[in-house]
């Protein structure tokens, strides 16, 4: 479970944004929407413990993730929340299968071989495992990253733009895969996005 | 899957800048190791040598070259001394132990030495098998010719005039093989021993049966009977002033102490020595900021990955570490590389070295090579030192919004 209370966040620049409280039970499934520089980002940062609001508090399953120390964050967040981007980072010199155990490795977990080809299985794309991330399309490297955000079994899935530079039959995949997968899974997911075609997936929303 | 596996594949993907930089670093180490070895090996065995040696009594001429020819067996003979002298200078109080050389002949390369048992007291020697020469033409062999050569005890051989080379060879007498020395590490190894007796014995038969001027000479030589060299051991530390002064100035001799001259030798080429290591060290510092340059260029590329590797849960001193490990890790290789072709090489200078006596060897460690692996590490380290400080700068959740 996640809850956000009296966030606001104020840039070095001196431009404020305040967040309304958001809470958000086990396996539901949010969409984060809001025009372009209302702090989407902002606040996914901050959920997932990458940026250090100036007010408020975040709390996932009881943990308050800025009374934790900077490395105890990292490993929180690496252990508990699975994080896509909206353009697929992986590590290129590593194929698919090493970027998938690297995200074990980084959080300090075990790497679980079994449970990461399923995951691949799952997603459609066993068949890329020895490949490497120069060699794959935008649409399989969107799944891999997704398929990486699940290794550590998350409690929490966020999305920032998981389709924008999608081409319709990739970009409605993507959004079936994102929400069976967090639901299998079990991980609560945040999408955040003003794609309208995901707006006809996920029903709750939370307006910036 | 680790940080080991994470770098080495990183490294693999910039395979041209890994192996520049591996190569860079190799070629310093190298450099290195073969002038640590070689000049450690030079003067060790200048050393061995010339031990308990204090004063070689010879012919005028160069000292060094008396030095160089009658303790170290290299160069030749600065020309002969009379007996007669050598003898008297032999009962002088000043003097232990006097060794009397007489140098001429030589078999497949290895010098025959005319000497008597004060020779074998002096180097220490000990029998392997066999024994010690007692009559004319009875030789006991150093055990590298034995080795080499593939005499036995009871085996004859012919000897050849001159110090190298088998153009003139004595077949009037064959020396018997009578001995086989231990290994000695020393000069010894390579040196076939025999009395002063067999040497004149050679040259006398060679004039009796000669009818060149040069035999005729010769055959001059031995009557006033000559030898090459004294090599002389002091009773006590005073006489290093004394003596030599009194054989250079009342005696038709010189004499030349073994510890000056190879000390005389090494400044000669020390300046050698000391031009490489500067080149040696330059490559490496060339090493250095190539791995810089490259691991510095590469954190522009590499923020995304680093930033990644963040959100999975990596700590910054983690991240810190990768890096850092990724330089050390180049420089490790390219040292250890490098120590491996320093060895080789010198290996293979040493084979193709043709003086037997002073051979080179690539097989043998120093302790100065452990320093050259950590010199390598702190290299390493200090290069990706900046590359690494940026991880703390990385602001991951702006590196990974903006596009690439």
């Amino acid at each position: 479970m996640i809850k956000i209370s009296s966030l606001a966040h104020v840039y070095e620049k001196g431009r404020r944004l305040k967040f309304p409280d958001w809470e958000i039970a086990d396996v539901e499934q949010w969409l984060l929407l809001g025009a372009s520089g209302s702090g989407k980002s902002t606040l996914l940062n901050i959920i997932s413990g990458l940026l250090e609001p100036s007010q408020g508090e975040v709390l996932i399953n009881g943990t308050n993730l800025y009374t934790l120390p900077a490395r105890g964050r990292d490993r929180f967040r690496g252990r508990h929340i699975g994080i896509i981007f909206q353009r697929p980072h992986l590590i290129r010199s590593l194929d698919v299968l090493d970027n998938l155990a690297l995200a074990a490795v980084m959080a300090g977990l075990p790497v679980d071989h079994k449970r990461n080809l399923s995951l691949l299985h799952d997603l459609g794309i066993a068949e890329l495992v020895k490949n490497y991330p120069d060699q794959l399309s935008q649409g399989q490297l969107q799944r891999v990253s997704v398929a990486r955000a699940l290794v550590n079994k998350p409690d929490l899935l966020i999305a920032d733009e998981p389709t924008s530079s999608l081409d319709d039959e990739n970009a409605n995949q993507v959004i079936q895969l994102l929400t069976t997968q967090a639901k299998d899974n079990g991980a609560a997911l945040i999408i955040a996005t003003h794609d309208r075609r995901v707006r006809y997936h996920i029903t709750k929303t939370y307006l910036l | 899957m680790n940080i080991f596996k994470i770098s080495s594949k990183n490294l693999v993907r910039n395979k041209l800048t890994t192996i520049l930089n591996i190569i860079l670093v190799a070629f310093g180490v190298s450099i290195l190791s073969i002038l640590f070895l070689a000049s450690t090996q030079i003067s060790n065995k200048l050393e061995k040598n010339a031990k308990d040696i204090d004063l070689v009594v010879g012919a005028k001429g160069s000292p060094l070259q008396l030095i160089l020819s009658s303790v170290y067996h290299i160069d030749y003979p600065t020309g002969n001394i009379p007996a007669k002298d050598a003898y008297k200078l032999m009962q002088n109080p000043m003097v232990k132990r006097a060794v009397p050389l007489a140098l001429g002949d030589n078999y497949n390369g290895y010098r025959i030495v005319g000497t008597d048992s004060t020779f074998s007291n002096l180097y220490g020697l000990s029998i392997q098998k066999g024994s010690f020469w007692h009559k004319d033409l009875e030789v006991t062999l150093g055990s590298t010719v034995a080795l080499t050569s593939g005499l036995k005890i009871g085996g004859f051989f012919f000897g050849a005039h001159g110090l190298t080379g088998n153009g003139d060879v004595h077949k009037q007498h064959a020396y018997r093989v009578k001995g086989i020395l231990k290994p000695q590490g020393n000069i010894t190894d390579n040196l076939i021993l025999t009395n002063i007796g067999s040497v004149y014995k050679m040259h006398e038969e060679k004039h009796v049966e000669g009818h060149s001027h040069v035999a005729a000479e010769e055959a001059k030589e031995i009557n006033d009977k000559q030898i090459t060299a004294l090599l002389i051991q002091y009773k006590s530390p005073m006489s290093v002033i004394l003596f030599p002064r009194m054989v250079n100035q009342s005696t038709n001799m010189q004499a030349a102490s073994p510890a000056m001259e190879s000390a005389r030798l090494f400044s000669l080429i020390g300046v050698g020595i000391d031009t490489l290591q500067w080149f040696a060290i330059f490559i490496m510092g060339i090493a250095a900021l190539s791995i810089f340059i490259s691991l510095y260029n590469a954190m522009k590329e590499r923020k995304y990955d680093l930033a990644i590797m963040r959100c999975l849960g990596a700590s910054k001193s983690k991240l810190f570490f990768l890096v850092m490990f990724e330089g050390v890790l180049v420089t490790f290789i390219g040292a250890c590389l490098g120590l491996l072709i320093g060895h080789v090489a010198l290996e293979v200078i040493g084979a193709y070295q043709e003086s037997s006596q002073a051979k080179l060897t690539g097989l043998t460690a120093i302790l100065q090579e452990v320093y050259l692996i950590w010199i390598g590490l702190f290299i390493g380290a200090l290069a990706s030192l900046i590359p690494a400080m940026q991880i703390y700068k990385v602001d991951i959740a702006e590196t990974l919004t903006k596009n690439r």
